[in-house]
């Protein structure tokens, strides 16, 4: 009961904000667009962050393969809208046009976190069976396996991108979905599932000894993160409105890679941080034009010497503040782990 | 009647045989010592049992199931804990937790009834909670409890792995060199520790161990392997005097 009061005041919220930044509430009163994409790009780098630390943080296993799993959402979800869309609005005549565009957005959704659902359970599946870096091979493959192939289907505009996606995303439907994500993720981790994750991280043969079955978890750990990345990933599309391959690449893996190391390897709010780090830093440094990147990896290679387990470590940002230990989470491969 | 029963087990790596032949028995409450000089062998039995290698030939039955071959969980949730040579902890978690992970190899809870918070999996984490702290006190780990694992000082983290295989509620527990890198006090508490644990939980232990004075002071059947073969069987009493075992031991004249 009282989680629905919480939840309906974090939509109210957003609702309010989302009308605020538009200028649809205080008439002359409005964000600038230019940081309101800012802003909207972050709410979705969260969403993957949070997401790709579940299964990189808190499971051990790494993945560098979530813009691939990222693309099947935004492409399946955008093919979706674009050529049922208006069917599905027909059908729902009656409703008020705003329900309308919102069922449709929640429809491209769920078929885009689906499809990545599904190729994650057949990428994990044989890769996760192994104990080992085997995943991190898989993945890196697997996700230019999907650029490629996307370019050369035609349905979806091939190597000329995807254009004439609705812009049915917003501020509001971001981060209500990157609320969700925090949410899920958080309890997942602190679950009994959550702790046979980080078991397996921290001794994968001592947890299939304590009667973990590690490849069941890993697979759903996995799922569950590329269903993220495909939510996310759908929400890229409809709110830029136009889709690339190219915006895909395993660059874009490694950026949400180094997003959670900056945050915090087993820390959601972390997680969160490293996000809105990340598109601060490169949006921030982008008076210094060609110099942007050198500054961009100078900052980097500082923050990994003078805090080489992100900024938050292990911690969640609470438990940081009071200098309390928490112990679910703790970052792998750290300087003290060592 | 015997709750651990290997018959003509053997495991062959490539052209090596690390057991040849093994039969072995273990009655339910038998506290079990397995013993031989450095690679007779003892560990693969381990992990034989446990689920880590299948078994190149042979039968190992455990209340009378086959479990050769099965996966190291499924045999755990049948009821065979164990412990390991070089101790293996869930380092960056709280002792606490380390002992919950093995409770929730038997707990009803999933993914979905987790993220949706449902009465039942809050019931199920509490009890999980309750059983756990009831265990760290027995085993005088309580007051360690948020403490994450890997600082804990050597003995008790010997302790806590036991502790650990406890919470898998197991019928048989197999103890891989657990006074290793112990002094004499420490060894003396860990005997008193593993007979008490087979009193109160009535349990048989299979226990590896290179501690002389610890094999022959708390187990009832010692088991000598040299070379992957049994060599002798019986009461300490009697393998201590064993021609055979003192040869294997320290060489033959």
């Amino acid at each position: 009961m009282k989680g629905l009061l919480v939840a309906a005041a974090v939509c109210a919220g957003l609702f309010v904000l989302n009308a605020l930044f538009v200028g649809a509430l205080v008439p002359g009163v409005a964000m600038p667009p230019y940081f309101l994409q800012v802003l909207c790009l972050a709410g979705i780098n969260i969403t993957l962050a949070v997401s790709l630390n579940l299964i990189n943080g808190f499971t051990g296993q790494f993945s560098i393969g979530h813009a691939g799993f990222m693309a099947i959402g935004a492409y399946a979800s955008a093919y979706f809208t674009v050529t049922a869309g208006d069917r599905l609005r027909a059908i729902l005549g009656f409703l008020p046009s705003a329900l309308q565009e919102s069922a449709v957005l929640l429809s491209a959704l769920s078929i885009g976190a689906l499809l990545a659902a599904v190729a994650g359970f057949f990428v994990g599946v044989p890769s996760l069976r192994l104990r080992g870096d085997y995943l991190a091979i898989v993945t890196l493959g697997f996700g230019e396996i999907i650029r490629v192939v996307i370019e050369s289907l035609d349905a979806v505009g091939g190597a000329r991108g995807f254009a004439g996606i609705p812009k049915l995303a917003n501020f509001f439907w971001i981060y209500l979905f990157a609320a969700a994500t925090i949410l899920v993720v958080y309890r997942i981790v602190h679950s009994s599932f959550g702790r046979t994750l980080v078991a397996i991280r921290e001794d994968e043969v001592a947890a299939e000894a304590m009667g973990v079955h590690t490849t069941r978890a890993k697979v759903i750990s996995f799922v569950v993160s590329s269903a993220m990345a495909g939510v996310a990933g759908g929400l890229f599309a409809h709110y830029l409105m136009y889709i690339h391959p190219k915006s895909f690449t395993f660059l874009r893996s490694f950026e949400i890679i180094i997003m959670i190391v900056i945050g915090g390897l087993g820390s959601i709010s972390g997680s969160v941080l490293g996000a809105v780090l990340f598109i601060g830093l490169t949006e921030g440094l982008r008076q210094f034009a060609q110099y942007r990147m050198v500054l961009f990896s100078l900052l980097l290679i500082v923050l990994m010497i003078v805090r080489p387990q992100g900024i938050l470590g292990h911690k969640e940002f609470v438990t940081f503040l009071t200098k309390r230990r928490r112990s679910i989470g703790g970052a792998p491969g750290t300087q003290e782990g060592a | 009647m015997s709750i651990l029963k290997l018959s003509g087990v053997t495991m062959r790596f490539g052209g090596l045989v690390a057991v040849n032949g093994l039969d072995l028995g273990l009655a339910s409450g038998q506290l079990y010592g397995l013993i031989g000089p450095n690679g007779a062998g003892k560990t693969t039995v381990f992990n034989v049992i446990t689920g880590v290698y299948a078994p190149t030939s042979g039968e190992i039955l455990f209340e009378g199931n086959p479990i050769g071959g099965e996966r190291c969980g499924r045999i755990t949730r049948r009821g065979v804990a164990r412990t390991f040579q070089n101790i293996r902890l869930f380092g960056e978690m709280s002792v606490l937790d380390n002992v919950k992970v093995a409770f929730d190899c038997r707990q009803a809870t999933t993914l979905t009834t987790a993220v949706l918070r449902t009465p039942a999996h809050r019931a199920e984490e509490e009890r999980v909670d309750r059983e756990s702290r009831e265990l760290l006190k027995i085993f005088k780990l309580d007051h360690l409890s948020t403490e994450r694992a890997k600082n804990l000082p050597y003995g008790s983290q010997r302790r806590l792995e036991i502790a650990r295989a406890m919470a898998t509620a197991p019928r048989l527990l197999l103890l891989d060199e657990p006074a290793a890198g112990m002094n004499p006090h420490e060894s003396n508490e860990l005997m008193d520790l593993i007979r008490w644990v087979r009193d109160r939980f009535g349990m048989a232990i299979l226990l590896v161990e290179h501690n002389m004075k610890v094999v022959m002071g708390i187990c009832e059947t010692v088991h000598v392997l040299d070379y992957g073969s049994t060599i002798a069987v019986g009461p300490p009493a009697a393998i201590q005097r064993d021609p055979k075992v003192i040869e294997a031991y320290l060489g033959g004249a």
